[in-house]
């Protein structure tokens, strides 16, 4: 089947010699929820803008469901929904009409272009402020109007670069719930994004950018598992008097009534509770230390440096 | 949808929004160019125009009607384009024409024809308040329309190219100010240039804005300092060469691509 996002040998040199990419190889399945991660100034905006045509490439190329952004461009347009990191929209203009513009430049007719804005504005809790000019929205509402604008022509990939920037918790959860409705509607989603919590509960697939690399593209299954510890955070039910010794795992007090143990891939929880109870150390709850992908994240791109 | 369908569909949507922009901040486009002329209605045509008598062998306010209404058309073309595409740009909401399948031409087509509605709607405006001060009999109407769309697209192109160009919201007034109302001032708007000593009077040959203001009264008043075959030509060849100049430029993305 043809990638819903292929990238083959991409390199961007800007004007001040910085090279961004490095000649990188991406390819993203349809139906994909795909998350590019790096650091800042890695190259992932670069690779996304090239993408959706906000940057020129100095060599290599970039399809969209086959179409070369280049040289089929309103082929390859017309699939693309694009979501910036920055707000990019006229902030005088009237929230419908910031969507229906839009409709505009990919061809929908007037009457179709107001259906479809009034569908995605109430699908993203917009409708109420239809009227008001984009500049007094909140934060949160801003990105969902992207959003609505970039699902007007119904994209068949859609792209989000950080669009949880600056969302409180809440208006997160409900932003990714929305963008699972659209993945199982069939919708391939690339995004990037700092939370990689949110790339480990959303994204099958993962590549890592780093300094204009491709250093990691793989399941996000199999790259978890290439972490050889996790560590966790044991609340206890009463304050210890000494740290009990427990064979075969790593154990630090963390506060009075708080142990971190650090366990081997392949070691089992059953175990160390077994051990814990022998103890007379008894858990009232337990989470992880920090997100696993996190863990790699940081490993990977130290690693890239080193 | 074919390609066609949607640069028509894209086309009329630029054209919709600009003219929805400027619309909505009628006070800041379409009031002040009213009030600057009436001023200069009032001031030279009706207090000093009383005083001079005739021009070119015509009142002398019915003289320099015609020059003012270019005057408005052109400043408000250009002026129009410059400070909208500018303002995408400044705003980045040009990325949203540039991720669709949106031709450059139909950007610059969309760009250049809101340009030209406000400058026709302005001269307009300008004309229906000259009526207060002067009868004005029509010599030549399809002069008079030609001349003025010719002049607001070229005038609207010139725009588009400033903005394509400017990094801040001062470029988008060094032209009008330094480079345009000159030549507007000097280009026959308030005298004619037989008034002049030969010398400047070739120097003023040379103002393409003198052409337009005197091709305008011409299809206005029936009179003209110059040929304006001449003037016709100029305008095509400005207009063929800003267009090539504008595609150009957004096709390689300067000032909007990185």
């Amino acid at each position: 089947m043809t990638p819903a996002l292929e990238v083959s040998s991409l390199r961007k040199v800007y004007a001040n010699g910085f090279e961004a990419l490095k000649s990188i190889d991406l390819s993203v399945a349809q139906g994909d929820f795909f998350a590019l991660l790096g650091p800042n100034g890695a190259g992932k905006s670069t690779t996304l803008g090239i993408v959706s045509g906000l940057v020129q490439k100095t060599s290599g190329a970039a399809r969209i469901m086959g179409f070369d952004v280049n040289r089929e461009l309103y082929e390859a347009r017309r699939r693309l929904g694009v979501v910036p990191q920055e707000f990019n929209f006229n902030q005088f203009e009237k929230v419908q009409d910031i969507v229906t513009t839009q409709a505009g430049y990919f061809g929908l007719r007037a009457v179709d272009a107001r259906e479809r804005t009034a569908e995605l504005l109430k699908a993203l809790d917009l409708w109420d402020k239809r009227e008001q000019p984009a500049r007094m929205l909140s934060g949160g509402m801003k990105r969902r109007l992207m959003i609505a604008r970039a699902l007007v022509h119904r994209p068949e990939v859609l792209i989000l670069d950080e669009p949880t920037a600056g969302v409180d918790i809440e208006l997160r959860r409900s932003m990714w719930r929305f963008m699972q409705e659209l993945n199982r509607e069939g919708v391939t989603i690339v995004l990037t994004t700092h939370y990689l919590e949110e790339a480990e509960q959303l994204c099958r697939n993962i590549a890592i950018i780093n300094q204009g690399d491709i250093i990691q593209s793989t399941s996000t299954r199999e790259l978890l598992s290439t972490l050889h510890t996790e560590t966790f955070v044991l609340d206890l039910t009463a304050p210890l008097q000494q740290v009990p010794q427990l064979p075969g795992y790593e154990v630090v007090q963390s506060a009075s009534d708080g142990l971190e143990v650090t366990v081997e891939k392949g070691q089992d929880l059953n175990a160390l509770f077994q051990v814990l109870s022998e103890h007379q150390v008894l858990v009232r709850s337990m989470r992880t230390k920090s997100n696993r992908l996190e863990e790699l994240f940081v490993h990977l791109v130290q690693e890239g440096r080193a | 949808m074919s390609n066609w369908q949607v640069q028509r569909v894209a086309f009329s949507t630029i054209v919709v929004k600009e003219v929805r922009r400027f619309m909505r901040i009628w006070q800041q486009t379409l009031l002040p160019p009213a009030i600057t002329m009436t001023l200069y209605f009032v001031i030279f045509g009706n207090l000093i125009g009383s005083r001079i008598g005739e021009m070119g062998g015509v009142d002398y306010m019915a003289f320099i009607v015609p020059g003012l209404i270019m005057m408005s058309v052109i400043t408000n073309a250009y002026g129009n384009v410059a400070s909208s595409f500018f303002s995408n740009k400044f705003q980045r909401s040009v990325e949203e024409m540039m991720v669709a399948p949106v031709h450059p031409l139909t950007i610059l087509f969309g760009f250049v024809a809101g340009g030209v509605t406000r400058g026709v709607l302005v001269g307009l405006i300008v004309t229906l308040l000259s009526l207060w001060f002067t009868d004005l009999a029509i010599n030549n109407i399809w002069v008079v329309i030609s001349v003025i769309l010719m002049s607001a697209i070229v005038f609207a192109l010139g725009g588009f190219i400033n903005a394509i160009f400017a990094t801040k919201f001062d470029d988008i007034s060094i032209i009008p100010t330094f480079v345009i109302t000159p030549l507007t001032y000097l280009g026959g708007v308030f005298y004619s240039i037989d008034l002049l000593p030969e010398f400047w009077r070739a120097v003023s040959a040379l103002n393409p804005i003198l052409y337009l203001v005197n091709t305008f009264r011409y299809g206005v008043l029936g009179v003209s300092d110059v040929n304006i075959l001449h003037a016709y030509v100029m305008l095509i060849g400005f207009i063929v060469a800003l267009t090539a100049i504008c595609v150009w430029l957004i096709r390689r993305g300067v000032g909007m691509r990185q």
